[in-house]
């Protein structure tokens, strides 16, 4: 009764099977202003590229007659708006994911709804995308809602971004309609630090540009939407990094095997690798890697694993296991990027569950909030944030968790907020920095959209972490430099022997410093008696200047 | 089958599977980051939940879902049991695979029927495939999420299938009705998971969103993963019913007089109850030829689905109803 699976004895099937395989897989987000024709364009994308099977195209037919808008023509819209909902209204409610493959790569397009409304669910396509795909009508121009989809492609770090200028046949096909839009569109997402931008003419109801060449503009000469998908190299964070997994679950069949799961979302592990558990920060070493297919030497980002470790350590669900080298922060209190879901706004004093990875923390919402203006790009102090907007929060949580920067290791810098009544998903955020204060390198790597220029950037210092080791020491020596000074003229005013102010303080600056050093590392951990982090009212904040 | 291991024994020793075992090894990128993906979703479900169940349909999805289940937990067996919602109307042979195949895994497998509908005499022939999908399947699946408590069910449909199942999320939240509200989904950004639901709320959870049939395919060559025989082409007593290839299981199907079922070479796409269940004809008996025909393929899977066709977004409907 059991077939066995036949293993591919006909070389056709493999080489069928490799050629398959070997396509570097693309993973785009079609994004933009409602009825500016997204989803016709990804429908004549699967058409055009011969992925729509016979039946599909038969129902089509029938539902193009039934709700098009067409008239006697394929309405492509309805090939990806699924929900009857969304067939009646002819709008996107939901984003869809589909999947095609040319000769040259495979794709998985997300066809995300263009109406305000619904722009969180634009924002859950965006999240996985590697590439934005944004249309915009020739003869409808950039409009709010394209720029709020700009403003959340940069949010979750996407740099590639191409931009096609559809239903260039109702403005005749002007080539100035063009160049303005495409002007207008470099200017605004450049300061938003989207650095890879390729702009695009099409027609999606005619196809013009799409897959085939378009006869009705000669003064374009570019690639067409599909040859440039097909070449498209996305500047994706790929650097190796380092190592990280999330403990999903441990493993435990029987007393003598302990193993912590979970899949390595950033660097890589191999067996004898000295790793730590945060937040508890224990040391162990990998002991084995251990997996169905039988244990491996190591492991690189992308894989799911099981470690078991050489000590017997205390590690559960929501642990970190990381490498030792470029630790993760451990933070009680974080400053992140948001973007907000629900219709009842985001208010400071209020407390949410926030899930990083596999660890969930309460968190409450500090005073220091703002929100960008879409039109200008600033960021503004606000007392709230309402469902749409995107801004800076930071987030006081009950206990330390392990983070990252979301530009230094996506998966354990984001997070998502629960409603802790309703169990809701109501934001998603991006950790931007700790509230502890980094080398100089670190903040100079932001990308320069998102960081926030403050007047006196010393001004908030909240933790106690807040005094580095290297500070303390250069303040005990300035400190002593000016204090010994004051001790030799005063010992040579009373005494007028040279010889003994000159010893005493000599002797003075090898005992002081120290004791010096001693006395600032104790006050730098009583909390006691510092300001609370809050931006000024009226402090100017820009974004992108 | 014998025939069929016997088969495979031999080929071990022969170059030519060597490598082409070599290549697939090589250039499984792919499917490798699909698997990877899928157990993180398997574990996360597992973790957030007090009760998970997998659903069961014995067919190749569920299959290869049950293997990622064994690779996400191993060495320890899943923790959870297995679920099959059982119409009386299966092939006989899925039957005879399941009971196999579980036992062999050493799994805990409920089968669960709607008694009432049973009792009602509610079947796919004379109640018409919306009565009998809607009692034997969509309810009987209720019951017994119900009657067990289960908090957490994982599936194996996938995005590729049908339109409304692109749009849905991986985990994909229920209200204690069972009603799906695909206007209120909600966003799942990146790889984090909301798995928190109220007393009586549940959540399925979908670890193969992301894969084609295509790739399911690859990953059954891959994998070895066992399948019942009736996705292999073999002779079979067919009957046209619809325009469907409807292969005759067993006596219930009525046949009209004079009628009698010719022998085709067919094999199935996807496997549901027999008299609902269109067969292609086909001569690939392995799975590389069927990863050639799914290639070739001028028509969708589900087209076979004699259910699907019940009305315009009837599988949306199904689903807010509670169907799978």
């Amino acid at each position: 009764m059991n077939v066995r699976s036949q293993p591919s004895a006909a070389l056709t099937g493999a080489a069928l099977i490799t050629a398959q395989q070997e396509k570097p897989l693309l993973r785009f987000v079609a994004c933009g202003s409602v009825d500016h024709g997204k989803s016709t364009l990804i429908g004549c994308l699967l058409y055009d590229s011969k992925q729509l099977f016979d039946d599909q195209i038969d129902a089509l037919a029938v539902d193009s007659r039934k709700f098009g808008t067409q008239g006697e023509k394929l309405d492509f819209s309805l090939l990806l708006d699924g929900l009857a909902a969304e067939r009646e209204q002819n709008i996107t409610i939901d984003v869809a994911y589909r999947f095609f493959a040319t000769a040259q790569r495979k794709f998985i397009v997300i066809d995300a709804p263009g109406h305000e409304e619904y722009t969180a669910n634009m924002a859950t396509g965006a999240s996985v995308a590697d590439l934005g795909l944004v249309l915009v009508a020739a003869d409808g121009g950039l409009t709010r809602q394209l720029k709020r989809h700009l403003v959340i492609l940069s949010l979750l770090g996407i740099r590639s971004v191409v931009l096609a200028v559809n239903k260039m046949d109702r403005v005749g096909w002007s080539a100035e309609t063009y160049r303005t839009i495409e002007a207008e569109f470099r200017e605004f997402a450049t300061a938003l630090g989207i650095d890879a931008i390729v702009c695009i003419p099409i027609a999606a109801n005619s196809g013009d540009n799409v897959v085939g060449r378009s006869q009705s503009m000669p003064w374009y000469n570019g690639p067409t939407l599909l040859e440039y998908l097909e070449q498209a190299e996305p500047t994706r964070g790929s650097r190796p990094g380092p190592f990280r997994m999330s403990i999903q679950w441990v493993n435990r069949p029987s007393p003598d095997f302990r193993g912590y799961s979970g899949l390595i979302t950033s660097g890589k592990v191999q067996v004898g690798m000295p790793v730590k558990i945060y937040p508890s920060g224990r040391s162990s070493r990998v002991a084995r890697i251990v997996t169905f297919d039988g244990d491996l030497v190591d492991a690189a980002a992308g894989r799911s694993v099981t470690l078991t470790l050489a000590d017997p350590v205390d590690a559960s669900r929501g642990d970190l296991v990381a490498g030792i080298e470029q630790a993760p922060e451990i933070a009680d209190e974080i400053l992140t990027r948001v973007f907000w879901m629900s219709d009842a706004p985001l208010r400071p004093g209020q407390n949410y569950l926030l899930k990083l990875a596999t660890s969930t923390a309460t968190a409450s919402v500090e005073p220091n909030l703002s929100v960008i203006d879409l039109d200008t790009r600033q960021l503004a102090e606000a007392a709230s944030m309402a469902r749409n907007e995107i801004g800076t929060c930071t987030f006081k949580l009950d206990r330390p968790i392990a983070v990252d920067r979301y530009a230094d290791c996506k998966d354990t810098g984001s997070f998502i907020l629960i409603d802790p009544e309703t169990f809701d998903t109501v934001g998603m955020g991006c950790v931007e920095r700790t509230c502890a204060p980094r080398p100089r390198w670190w903040r100079w790597s932001w990308p320069a959209s998102w960081r926030l220029k403050r007047k006196n950037p010393d001004a908030a210092k909240p933790t106690r972490r807040s005094e580095t080791h290297f500070r303390s020491l250069a303040k005990a020596m300035s400190w002593r430099a000016t204090g010994s000074l004051d001790t030799f003229v005063v010992t040579f005013v009373i005494t007028g022997s040279t010889k003994l102010a000159g010893s005493v303080a000599v002797t003075e600056i090898m005992t002081k410093v120290l004791i010096y050093y001693c006395h600032e590392r104790i006050w730098a951990w009583v909390p006691w008696g510092k300001a609370r982090p809050t931006h000024s009212p009226g402090l100017q904040q820009s974004l992108g200047h | 089958m014998d025939a069929h291991s016997r088969f495979i024994d031999g080929l071990e020793d022969s170059p030519t599977v060597a490598t082409a075992r070599e290549s697939i090894a090589r250039s499984s990128t792919h499917l490798e980051q699909l698997e990877a993906e899928s157990i993180h979703i398997i574990r996360e479900a597992v973790a957030e939940s007090d009760n998970p169940v997998l659903l069961y349909s014995i067919g190749k999805d569920s299959s290869v879902l049950l293997h990622l289940a064994l690779k996400a937990f191993y060495p320890a067996p899943p923790p959870f049991p297995l679920l099959h919602i059982d119409t009386t109307w299966k092939f006989r042979e899925m039957i005879a695979f399941r009971n196999v195949r579980t036992c062999e895994l050493g799994l805990r497998l409920i089968a669960h029927t709607n008694r009432d509908g049973l009792a009602r005499g509610i079947n796919p022939i004379t109640s018409g495939s919306k009565l009998h999908t809607d009692v034997m399947k969509t309810q009987a699946l209720r019951q017994a999420l119900d009657q067990h408590r289960f908090d957490i069910a994982l599936g194996g449909a996938r995005r590729d299938e049908e339109k409304s199942r692109a749009k849905e999320r991986v985990f994909s939240f229920r209200s204690a009705r069972h009603l799906w509200d695909p206007k209120r989904q909600r966003p799942e950004p990146w790889r984090i998971y909301n798995g928190r639901k109220r007393r009586g709320e549940s959540i399925r959870v979908f670890p193969l969103s992301n894969w084609t049939e295509l790739d399911i395919w690859r990953y059954i060559d891959q994998e070895q993963i066992p399948l019942v025989s009736l996705y292999f082409a073999a002779p079979r007593p067919v009957v046209v019913r619809d325009g469907e290839l409807i292969v005759v299981d067993d006596d219930r199907l009525p046949l009209a007089p004079g009628e009698l079922p010719v022998i085709k070479s067919v094999r199935f796409r996807t496997l549901g109850c027999y008299p609902l269940t269109g067969a292609i004809e086909s001569n690939a008996r392995t799975v590389a030829e069927i990863i050639q025909e799914t290639l070739a393929s001028r028509y969708s899977e589900r087209r076979g689905r004699v259910i699907d066709g019940d009305g315009a977004a009837s599988m949306e409907r199904k689903k807010q109803e509670g169907y799978f």
